[in-house]
């Protein structure tokens, strides 16, 4: 489990997830994620590198745009992977996020 | 000549059932004029009627009835739209076809009388005359229709894609099911239109488990795959997930006509669903576990269908009819053989002298004291029974068919007098056997105009009364105690007594100073010469027909009653027993005479002692444990004059006949007994008392009892 903090202001924090988010991982990331959700004004997580995303992880991003709509604090999710796009998709749920998705020029390839 | 005779019998038979078909879908029109299938069936009557009238080479029927299956085409085919003068004069041409059937028959060689055939040009007239005027409506509902087509497309912009319904547990996750995998290969068997996820189920973040599921979805999907297929996808994930799968509505037409094509089989609703493709297996089973959830509402498993959202309404309509007309038709057509009713009347005739033999060796037996053939006889004797049992069936018919016939008469007399009058039939389904079926009707027919002409008021006299405009005829009929019990229940203004009382006076039926109770006044309308309508009319007031009525009804050994609250209806109830022909019969014996009591009418037997029932021998009454009843000592009765002088061992017979009840004192009990009813001659009609005679085992007669008069004469204390 590696979250990395790529840039940390007075508001503005974004993080990095190199890791898979599964059920597997749900637990701990939920624990890391919620306290700087809940600190930072603005919160951006950087998706480039979550290889694998399921439901347990799409639910999870859910519940945290969730609270942040209801703490009054922004959560945006930024360079969305394959795997991503491909779920929220799915779902039908990239427009509650509201937030850009960029595909990549290599995206067959990924 | 005599086969032709017979063919023709069969013509007349069947353009008779017909048109009866034919007036019943008329009526049923008259509700719900929308009815294709009634229209169908309609139309097919009338086609069927012109048909075999060519066949016979019976032009002038052909030619009326040609133009009356012109018009019912046009209905059909959405032409014409079918409204209540359509139907006034649909009826009329139905009678008018059975006229010209009649007379053809009758008279081959003849023309048409004048009166016939101008009264058949007028109702052509009336029948095409409509058509010009109608013209214009087939545009009408074409505009209509297409509107509502429009509409309809735009509500329904899913309307062609599977409405797929999913509802995760919260263990979902931690059993290894992940929905997005059923996604996936959701695409693989079609079009996964719309994902709807539910996202105002998720719990905030302090309630937020990670690992639980809320995930609810619904998911718009178009795919060619049928349910099952669909389900399956499902299939692992059963346990931890509600799914629910509601066909397209584009599926409802195609399901429609799948259930029109299925086999006529009586089926489950259920069953009939799953086999056309619109359930599956599991959808039954949550239904039917949902229903024994919550059993206390007993909803129909159609209603829990819809309401679980994996069925459309419309479908479950459909295949609730089908499943209705397929019983019908398994009931109406199930292997029905035509017997000439003589024939089964012999069959009757001979079961009865079969009883008679049955009991003459059943007395041999005993005198001859042969124990194993006793055994023997006692087997036979079941057996006769059950096939006196059998052959009585044989002739028992539902009461439906001549209740069915009134809504016409309550239709047109309703009409004629500019009352609304409403008619209601309960308990069509009890049986009575057809030969008292034919004589009931005449009988039936009378007192339900007479109600109709004399109980139900005009609207306007309604509306003073404060009651509905609308007026409310009930037939009922149900079995009571080997009887049948038909009712004719109107709510209209009751009977007035001061009226009949003062007729009755008048026409010298009673004196001044009577003394007879509401009933006994009630009753006196079947007297003969008296009629309480100031005004005769079409219908009835004649003051003939009601003491007919009672004759008739006395004759088949049944009885009519009335009984009435002023401003609130009246009830005519008539009892009349099941059968003509064979009973069970308790048979007793008073000084030396046997006599048959029908079983079903012995309340118990006991012993006459005055010690314990304080036998009262002036007033006849005993005390039958606290209750004050009437007895009769039959043998007295019935030997005028004389009087038992040797009392020996005496029995009460208690017999109940509906509410009241009295006590027979006989000499003897010789227990049950099949009675065969052979009617008493002539000379016998004036007693009172006896409805009928028997042959016994041992060639001796025995009486049977009028149970029901002679209650009354033991009331009375004569």
């Amino acid at each position: 489990m590696t979250i990395d903090i790529k840039h940390q202001d007075d508001s503005t924090t974004q993080l990095v997830i190199q890791d898979e988010m599964t059920i597997y991982t749900v637990l701990e990331l939920r624990d890391t994620l919620l306290p700087y959700l809940e600190e930072n004004k603005e919160l951006q997580l950087d998706l480039s590198d979550v290889s694998e995303i399921d439901s347990a992880g799409m639910q999870l991003l859910l519940m945290l745009k969730q609270q942040a709509v209801k703490i009054n604090n922004q959560f945006t999710l930024v360079h969305h992977s394959h795997a991503v796009v491909e779920t929220l998709e799915l779902f039908n749920v990239a427009s509650f996020f509201g937030d850009l998705v960029v595909l990549s020029a290599d995206w067959e390839a990924s | 000549m005599s086969d032709l005779d017979a063919v023709f019998e069969t013509f007349k038979q069947e353009v008779k059932e017909l048109l009866e078909e034919m007036e019943e879908a008329l009526l049923i029109l008259e509700d719900t004029p929308d009815d294709s299938e009634t229209i169908n069936s309609l139309f097919r009557a009338m086609h069927t009627v012109k048909g075999s009238a060519g066949l016979f080479g019976l032009n002038d029927i052909v030619a009326f009835t040609h133009e009356a299956e012109t018009i019912l085409d046009q209905v059909r085919n959405n032409e014409k739209a079918i409204d209540h003068n359509l139907i006034s004069v649909l009826l009329d041409c139905k009678d008018h076809t059975e006229k010209l059937i009649h007379h053809c028959i009758e008279f081959p060689d003849q023309d048409l009388p004048g009166e016939l055939a101008s009264y058949g040009e007028k109702l052509v007239v009336q029948l095409t005359g409509k058509t010009k005027q109608d013209d214009t409506l087939p545009i009408v509902n074409g505009t209509t229709q297409t509107v509502e087509m429009d509409t309809s497309a735009e509500a329904g912009e899913l309307s062609d894609k599977w409405i797929i319904s999913l509802a995760f547990k919260a263990d979902a996750f931690r059993m290894g099911v992940d929905p997005m995998s059923f996604l996936r290969y959701l695409k693989t068997l079609g079009d996964i239109e719309r994902v709807l996820l539910l996202t105002d189920v998720i719990p905030e973040a302090d309630e937020y488990d990670p690992e639980s599921c809320y995930l609810q979805l619904k998911v718009a999907f178009k795919s060619e795959a049928d349910k099952q297929t669909i389900e399956d996808v499902f299939e692992f994930a059963s346990d931890d997930c509600d799914i629910n799968i509601l066909p397209p509505h584009s599926k409802i037409d195609e399901y429609i006509s799948l259930l029109e094509e299925s086999d006529d089989q009586v089926e489950l609703l259920g069953e009939m669903l799953v086999k056309i493709g619109v359930l599956t297996d599991n959808d039954i089973t949550r239904a039917l576990q949902k229903m024994s959830d919550d059993s206390q509402d007993n909803k129909p498993i159609g209603e829990v269908l819809v309401e679980q959202h994996v069925v459309h309404p419309e479908v479950v309509d459909k295949a609730l009819k089908k499943q209705q007309k397929i019983k019908q038709k398994v009931a109406n057509d199930a292997n029905y053989i035509r017997v000439d009713s003589g024939k089964l009347g012999q069959l009757i005739n001979l079961v009865g002298e079969l009883v008679i033999s049955g009991a003459a060796m059943d007395l041999m037996v005993e005198r001859h004291g042969l124990a194993d053939v006793e055994e023997v006889a006692t087997t036979m004797n079941t057996l006769v029974s059950d096939i006196r049992d059998t052959a009585l069936d044989l002739r028992m018919v539902p009461i439906s068919e001549t209740f069915n016939k009134f809504k016409r008469v309550v239709r047109d007399v309703s009409k004629e007098l500019g009352k609304q009058i409403e008619l209601k039939i309960t308990g069509g389904e009890t049986e009575l056997d057809k030969t008292v079926v034919e004589k009931i009707n005449d009988p039936l027919t009378h007192l339900l105009r007479n109600s109709l002409d004399h109980g139900i008021e005009t609207p306007e006299q309604r509306a003073q009364a404060g009651k509905e405009d609308k007026g409310c005829i009930q037939l009922n009929a149900y079995h009571q105690s080997g009887h049948i019990v038909i009712q004719i229940i109107d709510n209209g203004a009751g009977l007035n007594t001061e009226k009949i009382l003062a007729k009755a006076i008048s026409n010298g039926l009673i004196s001044e100073d009577h003394n007879l109770t509401q009933q006994e006044i009630y009753n006196l309308i079947f007297e003969a010469g008296l009629s309480t309508k100031a005004q005769a009319s079409d219908l009835s007031g004649r003051g003939v027909g009601m003491d007919v009525v009672r004759r008739n009804i006395e004759g088949l050994r049944g009885s009519v009653n009335i009984d009435s609250v002023p401003g609130q209806g009246t009830t005519i109830t008539i009892q009349l027993p099941l059968t003509l022909a064979i009973i069970d019969g308790f048979m007793v014996e008073a000084m030396s005479e046997r006599y048959i009591i029908p079983l079903s009418m012995v309340d118990e037997c006991v012993e006459m002692s005055s010690g314990e029932w304080e036998v009262d021998d002036v007033q006849h009454y005993v005390n039958l444990r606290g209750v004050a009843m009437p007895f009769l000592r039959l043998g007295e009765y019935f030997n005028i004059g004389k009087t038992n002088g040797d009392k020996g061992r005496e029995s009460l017979v208690v017999v109940r006949s509906g509410k009241s009840k009295a006590g027979f004192v006989v000499d003897e009990l010789h227990g049950e007994h099949q009675t065969v009813i052979k009617p008493l001659g002539k000379v016998f009609e004036n007693i009172s008392g006896l409805t009928g005679a028997t042959v016994l085992g041992d060639g001796n007669v025995a009486l049977i009892l009028d149970v029901q008069g002679l209650i009354q004469k033991a009331v009375k204390g004569e």
